[in-house]
């Protein structure tokens, strides 16, 4: 996983509640068995007006204007700004994949869904909870603004615009050690390896019908 | 000792591996089921790392998402379909992993197969690549969806790493009335609660309401907690569950029966048990429920309209649901009816289902009606009551099992602009195809508007 420092960029504002992981990447795209290439499709069913597969172009289906992924202004931004509950619905990690495929390094919304920001940990990919009052001010900024840039620090669990605005965000301890340095979690519990073994051991004994 | 704990506390802490300082659990995982979907990466994922499973005995698989529900003699169309159940297929045999194939006739969507085989059992901690995992918490397990990567986790590590949720009691007292079923308590529970108000608890289930329930109910309870936000749902251990679990092929015989039993009766809240929240219905209150918009909060009764609100999110809604405010519910046509899911698709769900059909027949405006059976069993038990003939004698399709239209990653699709009574889960744009418009409601509901080709309130047939 690649670790999460800092960051300068730009923001894309997609002024939506609720954004379920059907929307950020379509059911059709679920029969890839890869962890790759799903950029093209991230938020398909708004971002093109005809329908897609993983078998047709995207480069020949049309686009929608008028929706803000394909609004030049945004273009390069590393950071998505919604509002809250982001990620609800399905546990599709391809949701994540998709953000981080198409460009995304975070996303800022006042509240996310579980599976959603747990996925995101795995992946290197940001989740930042701000109040609902700091996005309304970063979509006023944005909106004025497509040029308004924020540098995402997080070992200081900050975020500070270019007038040193600064908004501040929790991380679980474990997390933040995760992303900061890139860590694989599969490794970190196998250096408990005895401990389950042992625990295993002990359920033999006190739950054997769990091992038959 | 621990006379205040709740459900929930006892199953975390009775599979607590080891507490880090930070915050985190090491949580072991009891049974892991696994579908074609969300399983392909993390499968690639251990081959690439050199790894094999740490359990394949505490592994179930089975493709469900893909499959075809009419004739599958041939095989899967789709190429690329095809593919993601043939690799299923493949990394179950090289990892030794025990599957229910597709023409296997234990087949059937994840979540109606492990507690019908009674691979999912009380206390358990139970987790699936798939969000409605939470299906599994019917039966006193502490059962909830994960991504792949946790997917590859479980089967590198038998375990994962995760901060422990709040508690949250519903309760839900009285009894339900005639035509109101579990389906329309749960709806009216996310109503009340909205899509994000469980998030961060695992929810528990109580009160005299939901004892009432059949396991079949309850689990229709469970799989939508994740609809309020909460990863996990669970419903205390009673004589309901245990007549349930008891002489299924994977649960415990004999002494090993007797001794789970003695475990599993002490699994319910503690009378001084602490919640975080707590939320209370009288079920005697509660009528049939319909989704009107693209979220599973928006929700109200047969005889309520399609309500006014200026907010963004419920202007999109309406919009993409083609409705007006002050619509009457019973006034909305439906092109097509889907009866199945794993929330709906359980024997339970297809006998109250074709028990209101009394030889009436689907209503000409209604260009599709399907019945899918959540699993194989389900199919063949339908068949052998008869439910079969009196489906199709009404003029609805009779199905293979499966995942089906509940989110179209096979041929069952909505068309753009196309309405449908689906007794699924999610109501999202897209869910059941592009453009296709979905009213989320109960069996009985389902069938009722499948004949009359509009919403009707069911309760004028079932008092």
């Amino acid at each position: 996983m690649k670790p999460f420092t800092r960051l300068k960029t730009t923001l894309l504002p997609l002024d939506r509640s609720h954004v379920d992981t059907d929307a950020i990447i379509p059911q059709q795209y679920l029969k890839s068995v890869k962890r790759t290439g799903f950029g093209k499709y991230l938020f398909d069913n708004w971002r093109y007006l005809d329908p897609g597969t993983l078998d047709t172009d995207p480069g020949q289906r049309r686009t929608d204007p008028d929706f803000v992924l394909n609004h030049e202004a945004y273009a390069g931004a590393e950071v998505l700004l919604v509002r809250e509950n982001f990620g609800c619905g399905s546990s599709r990690e391809h949701a994540v994949w998709s953000l981080l495929d198409y460009g995304f390094r975070a996303v800022i919304a006042s509240s996310f869904a579980d599976i959603f920001c747990s996925n995101s940990y795995k992946n290197g990919l940001l989740p930042i909870t701000l109040q609902a009052g700091e996005v309304d001010e970063l979509f006023d900024q944005v909106a004025k603004d497509p040029a308004y840039a924020c540098t995402l620090d997080l070992e200081e669990q900050v975020v500070r615009d270019g007038n040193d605005r600064i908004f501040s965000f929790e991380i679980s301890a474990f997390h933040k050690h995760c992303l900061l340095n890139g860590y694989d979690e599969i490794d970190i519990t196998l250096q408990h390896e005895d401990k389950i073994r042992a625990y295993e051991d002990r359920m033999k004994q006190t739950r054997p019908w769990l091992f038959p | 000792m621990m006379q205040n704990d709740t459900l929930y506390d006892k199953v975390w802490r009775s599979h607590s591996v080891h507490e880090r300082d930070d915050g985190m659990t090491l949580l072991y995982i009891d049974r892991h089921l696994v579908h074609e979907v969300t399983s392909p990466q993390a499968f690639e994922g251990l081959r690439i790392a050199g790894r094999a499973p740490w359990r394949t005995d505490s592994i179930l698989a089975t493709a469900d998402h893909n499959v075809p529900t009419t004739d599958r003699s041939q095989g899967i169309e789709d190429p690329i379909s095809r593919r993601q159940v043939d690799t299923l297929d493949d990394n179950c045999r090289h990892f030794s992993i025990t599957q229910f194939p597709m023409l296997d006739v234990r087949q059937g969507i994840v979540h109606v197969i492990g507690p019908e085989q009674g691979a999912s059992l009380p206390g358990m901690t139970i987790v699936c690549g798939d969000s409605h995992t939470s299906t599994h918490g019917a039966l006193g397990a502490l059962a909830f969806g994960i991504g792949t990567s946790e997917v590859e986790h479980v089967l590198a590590t038998q375990c994962l790493l995760l901060k422990k949720s709040k508690n949250m009691q519903i309760r839900v007292e009285g009894s339900l009335p005639p035509g109101v079923t579990s389906k329309d308590i749960i709806l009216a529970v996310i109503g009340q609660l909205g899509t994000a108000g469980a998030t961060g608890y695992t929810a528990e289930y109580s009160g005299a309401a939901i004892r009432a329930l059949s396991v079949e109910g309850r689990m229709t309870m469970c799989n939508m907690s994740i609809e309020a936000g909460a990863r996990a749902g669970m419903i205390a251990v009673d004589d309901t569950t245990l007549e349930y679990v008891a002489g299924r092929p994977f649960a415990p015989r004999g002494a090993l029966w007797d001794q789970a039993l003695a475990y599993w009766r002490t699994l319910h809240s503690d009378a001084g048990a602490q919640f975080d929240a707590v939320v209370q219905l009288d079920a005697g209150e509660l009528k049939p429920q319909v989704t009107w918009g693209t979220s599973p909060e928006m929700v109200t009764d047969i005889d309520g309209v399609v309500p006014q609100d200026d907010s963004l999110d419920h202007r999109n809604a309406l919009h993409y649901m083609g409705l007006q405010p002050g619509t009457p519910i019973e006034a909305i046509e439906v092109d097509k009816v889907f009866i199945g899911s794993c929330t709906n698709s359980r024997i339970e769900d297809l006998r109250e289902a074709a028990g209101l059909i009394r030889d009436r027949s689907v209503a000409a405006n209604v260009k599709l009606a399907m019945v899918v059976p959540g699993s194989g069993l389900v199919k063949r038990q339908a068949e052998e009551e008869g439910l079969d003939r009196i489906f199709k004698s009404a003029g609805f399709e009779w199905r293979e099992p499966g995942c089906s239209m509940c989110l179209g990653m096979n041929a069952d699709q909505l068309g753009p602009g196309e309405r449908c009574a689906s007794t699924s889960n999610r109501n999202f744009e897209g869910r059941q195809g592009k453009g296709g418009r979905t009213h989320l409601v109960s069996p009985v509901m389902a069938v009722g508007a499948a004949l009359h080709g509009h919403f009707v309130d069911v309760r004028k047939w079932m008092s």
